[in-house]
């Protein structure tokens, strides 16, 4: 064997080792990025499960919340992301539609663009003192399920913005290109074409806003959350209990509270949301074995 | 007789282009009339004049006027919807909209305010027997459109102009991307069609100018060179730059 061929050997074993040891180092890194996730839920999983019983989600809170049920704040959470996705989405589609379907390329759309990605950015907490200034007290909605709802509505907006722009702007132009051709006026097309086909997209963000409404806990903290409250609300005028500030409240301000019961509630909250979750991810899926382009 | 008059159009994108230059043209009622010439001629431009479909594109400048049955379709006031209908248009690429068949031919009509379901089903098997396309898919009208072979496809696009029952129709390079077969279909179904509509091509060589042609028009570089009767023009062509393009000496 020459020297030159010796060379060339061990270098190309070299490349071989070089190659799979960076396989490996990225696989691991993946694998790595699993961890947290699946450790977090089993480990929820685990330390809440036995708190599960129906009467913990479907009773009242029981001796300063330490046993009983968190009903209340299940409820609340419903209400809150109901709320939350009555005033985001028609708003949040109407503005996609605007951006994506009507708007030139002016100095207004960009400034409606950056506003847009930087409300994104904002601090939960901060959406939560501004619906303090403004919804609680400017205008005089209380402490409510209404303001919180409208809080989390803003902070809910630029997820669902962007994510349904980019569903409309996946949709091919030629679509439109031959609605127009076929005598539709550009809101016909809107309608029965495109709206159609992004709609899976849309919604997919829209579960992806909502979800994160109903896990926040900073921006209805000042806004509608309620500490306890004896009964359920009966108006968006009422304050409401809410399973992320429950959470909160049972993990740090009540003493001797039972740790099941502070799992259990992280396990209802952490369902609520994969759930939410699950839901996007199906349509997702459905929609993409479904589509025609 | 003229179906349509074109006088003095000219035409320049937001870009800066000129697409086309003071155009003067007379396009016959039933029969044929081929736009052809080099890639950036001006002849898709001028199609999407007719049916106001540069209303979509950026436009800088326009002048001149498109007369249709006496009509400035360029005025203002035109009511594009009513011009689009009667001025249907088949694309380069076949672009089946995301639907069955039947919708597919049953969109235009529906929009228009048609409901009834015999006159809807009707004009699916009008328009699909004109386009040569009925006995294809006649038992098949609710499978999705993308599900069909893209020289079906385009006879699928070409019928959903026709389902309009429009008065022209504009076919941009229909054939451009189909095997010769399929081309010949649709090129077949021309030939049916021009005894009942005012037909505008742009053809995608010049062969199929010269097979299609009842008239022809050449442009390049956004001026009409020469106009004449299709076999008066490929044989006896009197400019030479046409001369030129149709013996393939450029282009």
């Amino acid at each position: 064997m020459t020297l030159a061929e010796h060379m060339k050997r061990t270098f190309s074993l070299n490349r071989h080792l070089v190659q799979r040891l960076g396989f490996t180092f990225i696989t691991l890194m993946a694998i790595a990025t699993v961890l947290p996730i699946v450790a977090t839920v089993l480990y929820i999983l685990i330390q809440g499960a036995s708190a599960i019983s129906l009467e913990f989600l479907a009773g009242f809170p029981r001796d300063g919340m330490r046993a009983g049920g968190i009903l209340p704040a299940i409820i609340g959470t419903l209400y809150l992301t109901i709320g939350t996705a009555i005033f985001s989405v028609p708003l949040g589609i109407a503005a996609a539609i605007y951006l994506s379907e009507y708007a030139a390329d002016t100095p207004l759309t960009r400034t409606i663009r950056i506003a847009i990605i930087n409300l994104a950015g904002i601090p939960s907490v901060v959406y939560g003192l501004f619906g303090l200034g403004l919804f609680v007290l400017f205008l005089n909605f209380g402490t409510s399920i209404l303001a919180a709802s409208l809080t989390l509505s803003i902070m809910t907006l630029p997820v669902i913005i962007s994510t349904a722009e980019e569903a409309l702007r996946a949709v091919p132009q030629a679509f439109r290109t031959v609605s127009i051709s076929l005598g539709a006026t550009r809101w016909q097309t809107i309608r029965r074409i495109v709206l159609k086909e992004a709609l899976p997209g849309i919604l997919t963000g829209v579960i992806l806003g909502l979800e994160r409404a109903a896990g926040e806990t900073a921006p209805i903290l000042f806004t509608g959350a309620a500490f306890f409250l004896p009964q359920l609300p009966g108006s968006p005028f009422d304050a409401t209990m809410a399973l992320p500030y429950h959470l909160f409240v049972i993990s740090t301000q009540v003493p001797e509270m039972p740790i099941q019961i502070q799992y259990g509630t992280a396990l209802v909250l952490l369902v609520f949301v994969l759930t939410m979750n699950l839901i996007a991810t199906v349509i997702r899926s459905r929609a993409r074995a479904k589509r025609q382009w | 007789m003229n179906k349509i008059i074109i006088e003095n159009l000219s035409l320049q994108y937001s870009d800066g282009t000129e697409s086309l230059r003071n155009i003067n043209l007379g396009i016959r009622e039933k029969a044929v009339t081929v736009l052809f010439g080099p890639a950036g001629g001006g002849k898709s431009t001028l199609l999407r004049c007719l049916n106001r479909l540069n209303d979509l594109t950026e436009v800088r400048a326009s002048a001149g006027r498109i007369l249709i049955d006496g009509e400035n379709v360029l005025d203002a006031d035109t009511d594009v919807i009513t011009l689009r209908r009667k001025v249907g248009m088949v694309f380069a690429r076949p672009v089946v909209l995301p639907m069955s068949i039947r919708e597919n031919l049953t969109y235009g009509l529906e929009l228009a305010g048609e409901t009834r379901r015999s006159k809807l089903d009707e004009a699916v098997e009008r328009s699909l027997k004109l386009a040569a396309l009925w006995d294809e898919v006649k038992d098949r009208l609710e499978d999705p459109a993308i599900a069909l072979s893209g020289g079906q496809q385009q006879r699928l696009c070409l019928a959903r102009s026709l389902a309009l029952q429009p008065e022209i129709i504009l076919l941009d390079e229909p054939t451009s991307g189909l095997d010769p077969i399929s081309t010949g279909k649709v090129e077949a179904a021309l030939t049916e069609l021009k005894k009942e509509y005012t037909i505008i091509l742009v053809p995608h060589s010049v062969q199929q100018a010269a097979r299609t042609a009842d008239y022809a028009a050449f442009f390049l570089q956004g001026e009409l060179i020469e106009y004449n009767e299709g076999k008066a023009l490929f044989t006896a062509p009197k400019e030479k730059r046409t001369e030129d393009y149709i013996t393939g000496r450029f282009g």
